[in-house]
């Protein structure tokens, strides 16, 4: 166990001592050191104001992800008992997937105007596709046996999808929902960064704007921590469900 | 014969989703011209297509154009050939790999998107913070899937080069690339794909020109006609260029079940 952490954590101090170097070479050290971020990252988490942005941040990203999970697993679950829908959508989505969704997000400004329902749209725009994917190809690719017990035993649909299918593909779904929670947030976080009055993502253009890179840095750095442990526990959850 | 083939299964479904999209873009152009939808908000894909050829013609914005896509092509290629190259080093060096792999795992975890502002300071605003910022995000892909070509080399092909007596360079050119081919080239259309997705988001949020920077500057004028026609242009090429790489893919693919 102690091996399995040390060689990650050897690489993360790594990367410090080459932020450190990089602090250094950069004329008049506009790139904050690791220990004045860190610094910043203490007065951050005792400023009321930076946990009223994270409220809004993490308002906009628990709707989004809670709407994109139960539609992208009912989307994929639609589509995959159906093989020649699921045949027909997949091109398709995967094309979404791939598609630089910033580029629509003024059509989502002005169909939701600037509150925070636009960044929840497009929180959702981001998670809900990974997710229909993952439970789609898992429907496809079960083994027809479990399909074919639920109709011998007479289910309907309803009762084969919620009973017999989705306990089934339990495992692809949750890696799915990985994958769709890191790119809500991602997409909340953009939403913000673009045209907003609260939230993190706001908080870091605005602080960029004012040329305050300490607070920049601590911002994104306390992000990503967070997302590194929600990836965490969904993985942990994952592996436990692995066979 | 060639009129059988466009009713085969595959090419059954192919028709039904061309129908299905024409559809979505008939319907779309039916409620903006009825009113359902009003034209302040969503122009009808028509007057988007109008669009989109008044501004290719007129070239108002061939610099933006031109900038995003050389921007795109330059990032991808740095991400494919840096990634592959820290990929063989990995591969070569288990050590490493195994302290490096746990991260490489949740590093899609992380809004890399949120340390764009670093990139401006180290590069300035322009081109060069982008590139930097697309090549992070595209690389990993790249990377992952170096590891995963290279892992999944049957044992076989490393036998017969040895009962061949090839060199390490030998052995790399005519053994190794060729079977690990068709993953290294999933890799490639990952960081393509996130290429332009790291280029066109970072115009968006902060630079002076490309296609990004010029789809949200219409946007805070209110123009929306430029707006919509550049939108149009992006998701065609998007679509062209993914389409492109997933055919080449699914041929490859294709060549691992021989």
């Amino acid at each position: 166990m102690m091996r399995h952490i040390l060689g990650p954590v050897l690489v993360i101090l790594c990367g410090l001592l080459a932020w450190e170097v990089l602090h250094l070479l950069v004329a008049n050290s506009s790139l904050p050191s690791p220990l004045a971020t860190f610094v910043e990252m203490g007065v951050l988490l005792r400023d009321p104001d930076f946990w009223k942005q994270a409220a809004q941040t993490a308002q906009a990203f628990a709707v989004a992800v809670v709407l994109s999970t139960v539609g992208g697993i009912a989307l994929g679950v639609l589509l995959g008992m159906k093989r020649l829908a699921g045949q027909v959508a997949e091109p398709i989505l995967v094309n979404l997937y791939s598609l630089p969704k910033v580029t629509l997000y003024p059509v989502v400004l002005l169909i939701f105007g600037l509150g925070i329902s636009a960044r929840i749209a497009f929180g959702i725009m981001h998670g809900l596709i990974p997710l229909t994917l993952f439970t789609m190809n898992a429907i496809l690719q079960l083994k027809p046996v479990y399909r074919r017990s639920a109709a011998v035993m007479g289910l309907t649909s309803w009762q084969t999808a919620l009973r017999v299918v989705l306990p089934a593909i339990l495992p692809q779904v949750i890696t799915g929902a990985r994958l769709g929670v890191s790119l809500c947030l991602l997409g909340v976080l953009i939403g913000e960064m673009f045209a907003a009055r609260n939230g993190l993502g706001y908080m870091v253009t605005h602080a960029m704007e004012r040329g305050d890179m300490p607070t920049v840095l601590a911002v994104a750095l306390i992000i990503a921590a967070v997302a590194l442990a929600a990836n965490g526990l969904l993985l942990a959850l994952d592996r436990s469900r692995q066979p | 014969m060639a009129l059988a083939s466009l009713f085969t299964a595959s090419t059954y479904a192919m028709w039904l989703r061309l129908a299905v999209i024409a559809g979505a873009v008939g319907a779309l152009e039916l409620a903006c011209r009825i009113g359902w939808v009003p034209m302040t908000i969503v122009l009808p894909p028509s007057v988007m297509a109008a669009s989109l050829v008044e501004l290719l013609a007129s070239g108002a914005y061939s610099r933006d154009i031109l900038v995003s896509f050389s921007n795109v092509a330059l990032a991808a290629l740095l991400a494919v050939g840096l990634g592959f190259l820290i990929g063989a080093i990995l591969h070569a060096l288990p050590a490493v790999r195994s302290a490096v792999e746990p991260l490489l795992a949740s590093y899609y975890a992380v809004p890399t998107f949120m340390f764009y502002p670093v990139f401006i300071i180290l590069f300035g605003v322009g081109s060069g913070a982008i590139i930097a910022i697309a090549v992070l995000l595209a690389i990993v892909a790249m990377i992952t899937a170096t590891l995963n070509g290279v892992d999944r080399i049957p044992p076989v092909l490393s036998k017969t080069a040895r009962i061949f007596r090839m060199g390490p360079v030998e052995r790399a050119l005519k053994i190794s690339l060729p079977a690990a081919l068709p993953y290294l080239f999933t890799g490639v259309k990952l960081s393509v794909a996130y290429a332009f997705i790291g280029v066109i988001a970072s115009e968006f949020i902060l630079s002076g020109a490309g296609i990004g920077y010029a789809i949200a500057y219409a946007y805070n004028n209110f123009n929306n006609r430029s707006m919509y026609g550049l939108m149009l242009l992006i998701v065609l090429a998007v679509t062209l260029i993914n389409t492109g790489l997933d055919m080449i893919d699914r041929r490859l693919q294709a060549r691992l079940r021989r």
